[in-house]
């Protein structure tokens, strides 16, 4: 099964990476903390049942919008920056400011390293992706999603 | 977005590449939001929310070095969150040894803090808007501030506009001198996207009510009904902690970055309902969605059952009246319990500023013989740390439950069980 979304282009770039999915917002703080001293970053959320424990790094993660603290942005340009980011951030609805500030500030400042992100992917997209399903995102901001 | 040549000049690199690559970051993450323009940063005084020197955090100490490195400061002086360690607090040795390597980087961090504008030695807290510490800004002021319960009570209670900045964009806007008018800014922004109708038979906990909230509108703005019963209309220093402990739980549970209280908050007072939007959606809270609420809080602990061996309060950082409130309360629980001191190590945290006040008071030697101890840390960020995760912790916090493995019990619960015979 394949299906097809289009978003907007928040950081340009091309990924292809497997879905990790949350439904409710991505608290990332609160999931990204323990990143650097975990060999590859995984979510220590507790309130976050959809991905508790799941790996994140190079993920394609999927989610609302993020939540909580300010250190958000800060710790997303962090991740990339030290390659232990998602492979990149796919938004069913409008990206938060924090989201926003850790999208933009990868995509001026490093000049490698890359975290596409897509927002305004719609309701449907979150409600159809599932963990494990194979996501290629497009410069243009396409995200194609394929399930075995 | 239309920028002034002012403006202009700096993106097309008239005072350096960094400097353009600051405002590029702004252009865009303005754009993003649909900014058309760049306002003046009208407050006195910024805030940043790094105020650790985690060893990780390399690449952005070396992001904060290219500025120092190219003149690219901060046009105001900033408050900033508190720092992370205190020798003081109960830990064990190892502990101790492992914060020396996780914020290895501490000194240095501050030393570029210097560099680029902190106010002064005593500015890292969390509370940086309380009367101790001075930096409390005017209705309508823009300010370029992170921390989300800054942000939120800046907004609310003080009536300043500020958006959710992440932190180094917060940074940026200090230095270029403005920031993109978006969200928050905006007299729209600051419209009601829900109406909370309280319904309860008594004062809700703060931290308990601010989380339901934050849960259910994630980053809208609430219109809350019924609060006003129990805080009065008046912001009295009372309804001001109140809402600062109540708004840390919308922006740590949620993504709230602004909240009007019906005829207790500057805008509602003066503008009641005309501030909620149309469309605005109802949330109910009575005492069953708190006991909800607060029933759903995991415990991670390896041993549910555990014997809580530290508890912290303070997150955000206490009043002065806080302090003294609960050194009478823990007083009268030691007494009525038999006790002279707390029985499980309990930390109190606020900043420093505030512990100034509190140690020229009859309280503070009044605190101490009971045992509890008192530090200018930020207990978040001294828990982030690999040791500390699944220890017995226990916090009233709703901030510092979310963001570690500290379990929530309500104040009430928690005088019980550090002074009484409560689990």
């Amino acid at each position: 099964m394949k299906r097809e979304f289009k978003g907007r282009p928040i950081a340009p770039g091309e990924a292809t990476a497997q879905a990790v999915v949350t439904r409710q917002g991505f608290n990332t703080l609160a999931s990204m903390q323990m990143m650097f001293i975990q060999p590859k970053t995984k979510c220590v959320d507790q309130s976050n049942p959809d991905i508790y424990k799941k790996e994140l790094q190079d993920k394609a993660l999927c989610l609302p919008q993020t939540i909580g603290s300010t250190t958000g942005g800060m710790f997303l340009y962090s991740a990339v920056m030290s390659a232990k980011a998602p492979a990149c951030l796919l938004f069913s609805k409008e990206i938060d400011s924090l989201a926003a500030a850790g999208a933009v500030l990868a995509d001026v400042w490093s000049e490698n390293a890359k975290m596409p992100t897509v927002d305004r992917l719609g309701d449907e997209f979150l409600d159809f992706v599932q963990d494990g399903d194979m996501i290629t995102v497009k410069e243009d901001g396409t995200v194609i999603v394929e399930r075995a | 977005m239309i920028l002034t040549a002012e403006q202009q000049s700096l993106l097309d690199g008239a005072k350096g590449a960094t400097m353009s690559k600051i405002m590029q970051t702004l252009v865009r993450y303005g754009e993003i939001f649909g900014a058309e323009k760049m306002v003046p940063v009208t407050g006195e005084y910024g805030h940043l929310v790094l105020s650790f020197g985690l060893t990780f955090l390399g690449p952005v100490f070396d992001l904060y070095q290219k500025l120092i490195d190219e003149g690219c400061l901060s046009g105001q002086k900033f408050t900033c969150d508190p720092r992370p360690y205190d020798k003081n607090v109960p830990q064990s040795p190892v502990q101790k040894v492992a914060a020396k390597f996780i914020f290895g980087k501490q000194a240095r961090y501050e030393k570029q803090l210097e560099k680029l504008g902190i106010l002064n030695d005593d500015s890292y807290t969390c509370t940086c808007y309380l009367d101790e510490i001075g930096n409390t800004p005017k209705e309508g002021d823009v300010l370029s501030w992170a921390e989300s319960s800054a942000v939120v009570y800046a907004n609310s209670v003080l009536g300043a506009r500020c958006n959710r900045n992440s932190g180094i964009i917060e940074l940026f806007g200090s230095v270029a001198g403005f920031v993109p008018y978006f969200g928050l800014l905006t007299d729209e922004g600051r419209k009601a996207d829900w109406i909370v109708e309280l319904k309860t038979t008594k004062m809700p906990d703060a931290q308990i009510l601010g989380s339901a909230i934050g849960m259910k509108v994630m980053e809208d703005v609430p219109y809350v009904k019924g609060l006003d019963k129990y805080l009065g209309t008046q912001l009295t220093d009372k309804a001001k902690t109140y809402l600062k402990d109540f708004g840390a739980a919308t922006a740590s549970n949620g993504a709230v970055g602004l909240y009007h209280i019906e005829n207790l908050t500057p805008e509602a007072k003066t503008q009641g309902e005309r501030l909620v939007k149309e469309d605005a959606k109802v949330y109910v809270i009575d005492d069953a969605e708190l006991e909800r609420v607060k029933n759903g809080y995991p415990c991670v602990w390896k041993n549910p059952d555990a014997s809580p061996k530290l508890c912290f309060l303070g997150c955000p950082h206490m009043t002065l009246e806080q302090l003294i409130d609960w050194t009478v309360k823990i007083e009268q629980g030691l007494k009525a319990s038999g006790r002279e001191q707390v029985r499980i190590p309990t930390v109190f945290t606020a900043s420093q500023g505030v512990m100034k006040e509190f140690a020229r008071s009859q309280y503070a030697s009044r605190l101490k013989k009971t045992g509890v101890v008192v530090s200018y840390i930020c207990p978040l960020m001294f828990m982030d740390n690999p040791l500390w995760q699944h220890q017995p912790v226990i916090t009233s916090s709703n901030k510092l439950r979310t963001y570690t493995t500290a379990r929530f019990y309500s104040n009430d619960e928690i005088l019980d069980i550090i002074t009484g015979e409560g689990k």
